[in-house]
């Protein structure tokens, strides 16, 4: 089955701080082993197929890291 | 696919500075968010505080005055009565709010003023290195009290909401979490409203954040999140606390009644 929805870290903002991990309720993201400028290790989808565009790690992370995407459904309501 | 959570244009593209899981990143977000939301950006004035969010003008994209420590309230008293169509904030942590500046805030809301305060609780004064604060909970370990905060030598904490609860001019107070998502929502609905209470022109309105500070507490951002959640929250309450709207409204039925 494809995902449901996708995202997108900002390497450049994000802090690796795990706050999006803990707050993902599939298990999508873990840290990256290879680190960014600014010395930290970002976050990434480690298992994009489990993605559901919920965007709850969007609104856990402190550094408006994160953009998401969702598959579109009729009757859905898009959250802010 | 759809979009459905990006960066907000009430955030400049400026990455912010603070350290990883910091409260500030998720306060300045809800409050840029609520400002686009409601359309005021061009018109909002921060007044930022002494602290590490002294920068916030720099991530939020609307006009910004620095004050000086404490004294947040007095200056948004003076930009909101010389230029009442701006929405004034002043933005405040604990050591700014509840130590230096009490006298600032309690009046300010005494005189039901009409600005907005997002006071950021995170228990301690955070960019001079986790000294304690007024709002520092009994038992927690702090540079100032390495042995933990004892009431018999140091007080007890200072509740702000419940303590401003009691002033007449006190027109919307609420507090939020910055611990999960579910309360980060919560957190924005609060502020939401407490931007609408000014905009309505229905005086006083205050937003307390309980914030990790993972650098000062010496713990993993993970660990600070749990933190709020098992101490902070039992000596917190979230929720609101005054609310202008339920007031009128009991009030209406009061005399519907008679």
């Amino acid at each position: 089955m494809p995902s449901k929805g996708k995202i997108e870290v900002d390497i450049v903002r994000c802090k690796g701080c795990e706050l999006c991990i803990l707050a993902c309720p599939q298990d999508v993201l873990a840290l990256s082993d290879t680190f960014s400028a600014s010395g930290y290790y970002p976050a990434y989808m480690k298992n994009p197929e489990n993605c559901t565009g919920c965007a709850l790690c969007a609104i856990a992370c402190p550094d408006v890291a994160i953009t998401v995407w969702k598959e579109e459904r009729k009757g859905d309501l898009i959250n802010g | 696919m759809k979009i459905v959570f990006e960066k907000t244009n009430g955030l400049t593209e400026v990455p912010m500075r603070y350290c990883p899981g910091c409260g500030h990143g998720v306060a300045h977000r809800l409050v840029a968010e609520v400002m686009e939301e409601l359309g005021v950006t061009k018109r909002t004035v921060a007044v930022v505080p002494v602290g590490c969010s002294v920068f916030m003008d720099e991530y939020v994209n609307c006009d910004g005055i620095q004050g000086a420590h404490g004294r947040g309230p007095a200056i948004a008293t003076g930009i909101k009565r010389s230029k009442p169509e701006t929405v004034v904030i002043s933005y405040q942590g604990d050591g700014d709010l509840a130590s230096i500046g009490m006298a600032e805030t309690i009046h300010s809301a005494s005189r039901s003023e009409n600005i907005t305060i997002i006071f950021i609780n995170n228990a301690i004064y955070g960019m001079t290195g986790g000294q304690m604060a007024p709002t520092t909970i009994l038992g927690m370990r702090t540079t100032t009290s390495p042995a933990g905060r004892r009431a018999e030598i140091n007080g007890f904490p200072i509740p702000m909401c419940e303590l401003l609860s009691s002033l007449e001019g006190a027109s919307y107070l609420a507090r939020a979490a910055l611990d999960k998502p579910a309360h980060i929502i919560r957190a924005k609905k609060y502020i939401k409203k407490a931007f609408e209470t000014q905009i309505k022109g229905k005086g006083f309105s205050m937003v307390e954040l309980l914030s990790p500070c993972p650098t000062d507490w010496g713990m993993t951002p993970k660990d600070a999140v749990e933190r709020i959640r098992q101490e902070m929250i039992p000596r917190y309450p979230l929720g609101v606390f005054r609310d202008w709207e339920a007031e009128e409204k009991a009030k209406k039925e009061e005399k519907a009644a008679v």
